[in-house]
């Protein structure tokens, strides 16, 4: 090597390695997420309400001109970590989000962690990041797992509603939800049941329901689970015999469309309403049905969120993603309009916020759709917290 | 426990076990016959329930959707058998796994093209949506008691045109000793494209059927396949009297077991400690239920070779 080249390569390393401290001339998103089976309705949901929020700010996030790489997890922890370290070794991305179920989350966490990438979860809060397993570069965008449950508990609790059913799926979402569910509960639990994943046939959890004398039955059985079991309920005539409550995920927009009628005078719980009233939902709502031609879910109005908080935090910085302790900072301030209204994050970096009681009706126009008829809790937070030394 | 309970677990066992009948009889003749593993019949049962699902969709009749998609599914076997299966016959059965395991894999691709890979959404007909009323104080899903309906006139149907019919005589001739039954002037060629078209329109129709109850995705066919090889191998393969016993035996124990074995072990640990040991256990049941049958009968219940 001759001197001049030796030079040279010296002033390119070194080139190099000042780098960092330079801001990036883009940010790189990857959205991994459910886009195929059963559970793909929340998928689409999240990426498109991610996908519109960057649209109104001219493709851009933070000011920089954001690359958002989407991803289908196939709802397989396997196919995710595949995927996810793709994301992360090869295209380098500067955030991850997008992920729907839990037991995903939880297989594609560490290796996201080990990385030093932030994961901001437009859905899955699983309980584990929120207490001892918490990690400073995991923020839930969302809700913690047992939230809604917990908001729902406490409704059918205050409706003096002596003997309930429980049926969620076997997988750390559903334990959780139950486990929320149960916090605000107090009354008699009659039967209580996980059901596989995978399983989209409740002949048998029906019967047993029928048994169990229960007044009321609470399910948390997210996309597709949900919309079968709402069906074959009312197929089994159930509905007049017990009043089935649900989190927002099982009586939302997506079940709403694909079973219809049956849906009518569901209670059910949410940290958003499509009718909430401020001005980024009113926004967010109309430029939604302009853009995809159908209301928003809840997991659109969290895949929405998520961008406006990397929007505001990768401002607040300035661009420089490379600076992981300014970017913390900056996504713990969640300097953002949220939909939700109030939104701020706790120690855990979990979301404190009120929760809402929702119920499903015919509207003005016909729709059949959610509206808001109260509030259960005000600036709420989750059980876990206490546990995380962060 | 109450009587209700368990006469509805029962109706919810022969639903189950039926449409796992119309799955494992085709499997069965298959097999039997031409000693051919087929690893593609579930996704003639997925692409079955793909045209029924859209051909009543754009119809908005579900009755028009079953008829076309069962005749169009059926044509789809016989190509697939003239095609490429034909070739396989005589390979060995590592050959006959690795050959249809491809087209297992480029159907789910196939589907994933043309539908895309969102499940296809099916309504069952209105007339059968609601529930009806069997006894005092129990009503049972109407759709749940057609498809029981179908599941029997359809296996009454084959039982008849096994052992009533020249068909059924070369078929049963050809699962018991098939180098006689060529020998003795049987067309095998032409009878194993028309047994291939009868086995996807039985797919055809159990995907139909169950399409409204769980939803029309990419790989549907395969879960319900593995519970179909089970299927003939407790019943003894060749043999769709087997089949039957052997379909309605898993299917009476797949839903008892995941309405008993939780309360069971709900009595004996308690609910929290049931809630995460019982789906296991459950879902093992059929499985031990297989390795019991083959322990005593290492053939299968009804064996067709003699």
């Amino acid at each position: 090597m001759s001197p001049f080249t030796l030079r040279l390569s010296t002033l390119a390393a070194a080139t190099l390695l000042a780098l960092p401290a330079v801001a990036a001339d883009k940010v790189k998103i990857g959205l991994l997420s459910t886009l195929s089976g059963p559970g793909s309705a929340l998928g689409i949901d999240i990426r498109d309400g991610f996908q519109l929020a960057v649209k109104q700010t001219g493709g851009k996030l933070g000011g920089l001109p954001a690359e958002v790489i989407v991803a289908d997890d196939q709802q397989s922890p396997d196919a995710a970590k595949q995927t996810a370290d793709r994301l992360l070794k090869r295209e380098r991305v500067d955030f991850m989000t997008g992920i729907v179920f839990s037991n995903i989350m939880l297989a594609v966490g560490q290796p996201v962690f080990q990385n030093k990438t932030f994961y901001i979860s437009a859905n899955a809060g699983p309980s584990q990041y929120a207490g001892a397993q918490c990690n400073p570069y995991f923020f839930s965008a969302s809700y913690q797992n047992d939230n809604m449950h917990e908001a729902v508990g406490k409704t059918v609790q205050d409706r003096g509603i002596k003997k309930v059913a429980l049926l969620a799926p076997n997988y750390p979402a559903g334990k959780d939800a139950l486990a929320g569910f149960k916090r605000f509960y107090k009354g008699e639990v009659a039967l209580e049941t996980y059901t596989p994943l995978n399983q989209l046939d409740y002949g048998a959890e029906l019967s047993q329901l029928r048994a169990s004398g229960a007044e009321a039955v609470f399910i948390f059985l997210p996309g597709g689970l949900g919309v079968n079991f709402v069906k074959q309920f009312t197929g089994a005539g159930l509905n007049k015999e017990m009043k089935l409550f649900a989190p927002g995920f099982s009586a939302d927009e997506d079940v709403i469309r694909a079973v219809g009628e049956p849906m009518l005078g569901i209670l059910n719980s949410s940290q958003w309403a499509h009718d909430l009233d401020n001005a980024a939902n009113k926004r967010f709502v109309a430029d939604f049905q302009k853009e995809y031609g159908r209301l928003p879910t809840l997991y659109a109005a969290q895949g929405y969120d998520t961008a406006r908080l990397i929007d505001a935090a990768v401002r607040d910085v300035k661009g420089k993603t490379e600076d992981k302790d300014a970017v913390r900072k900056a996504l713990q301030a969640a300097r953002f309009e949220s939909v939700r209204g109030a939104f701020k994050f706790n120690t855990n970096q979990y979301p404190v916020q009120n929760y809402y009681l929702r119920e499903v009706v015919k509207d003005a126009q016909g729709r059949i759709t959610n509206k808001m008829v109260g509030k259960v809790f005000e600036s709420h937070a989750d059980a876990y917290v206490g546990e995380c030394k962060m | 426990m109450n009587a209700i309970l368990i006469l509805e677990q029962l109706l919810n066992g022969l639903q189950f076990g039926l449409m796992l009948f119309l799955l494992a009889a085709g499997l069965t003749l298959v097999f039997g016959i031409m000693d051919m593993i087929n690893l593609a019949h579930g996704s003639l049962y997925m692409v079955g329930a793909y045209l029924i699902a859209s051909i009543a969709g754009a119809s908005g009749s579900f009755w028009l959707g079953l008829a076309g998609g069962v005749v169009a599914t059926a044509v789809v076997g016989v190509l697939l058998e003239l095609t490429v299966l034909r070739r396989l016959y005589h390979r060995d059965h590592l050959s006959q796994v690795l050959g249809t395991f491809a087209i297992l894999l480029m159907a789910n691709e196939g589907v994933r093209m043309i539908w895309g890979s969102q499940p296809m959404p099916m309504a069952m007909p209105p007339s059968l949506s609601g529930p009806v009323a069997l006894l005092h104080g129990f009503s049972y899903p109407a759709y749940r008691l057609f498809i029981i309906g179908v599941g029997l006139v359809v296996a009454l149907l084959l039982y008849l045109l096994i052992t009533r019919t020249r068909l059924g005589m070369q078929v049963r001739a050809g699962a018991s000793n098939r180098e006689m039954a060529q020998a003795m002037g049987t067309n095998v060629r032409w009878l194993f494209t028309a047994l291939f078209a009868l086995g996807a329109a039985l797919c055809a129709v159990a995907g139909g059927m169950l399409g409204p109850l769980l939803a029309v995705q990419v790989g549907m066919g395969e879960s319900i396949l593995i519970l179909a090889f089970v299927v003939i191998v407790i019943g003894g393969i060749g043999s769709i009297r087997g089949a039957l016993l052997g379909a309605l035996l898993v299917g009476l124990v797949d839903t008892a077991g995941r309405t008993l074995v939780p309360l069971l072990f709900g009595q004996l640990l308690g609910p929290a400690a049931a809630a995460s040991v019982a789906p296991a256990v459950a879902s093992i049941l059929i499985y031990v239920l297989m390795a019991a049958v083959l322990f005593w009968k290492p053939r299968g219940l009804f064996p067709a070779h003699g």
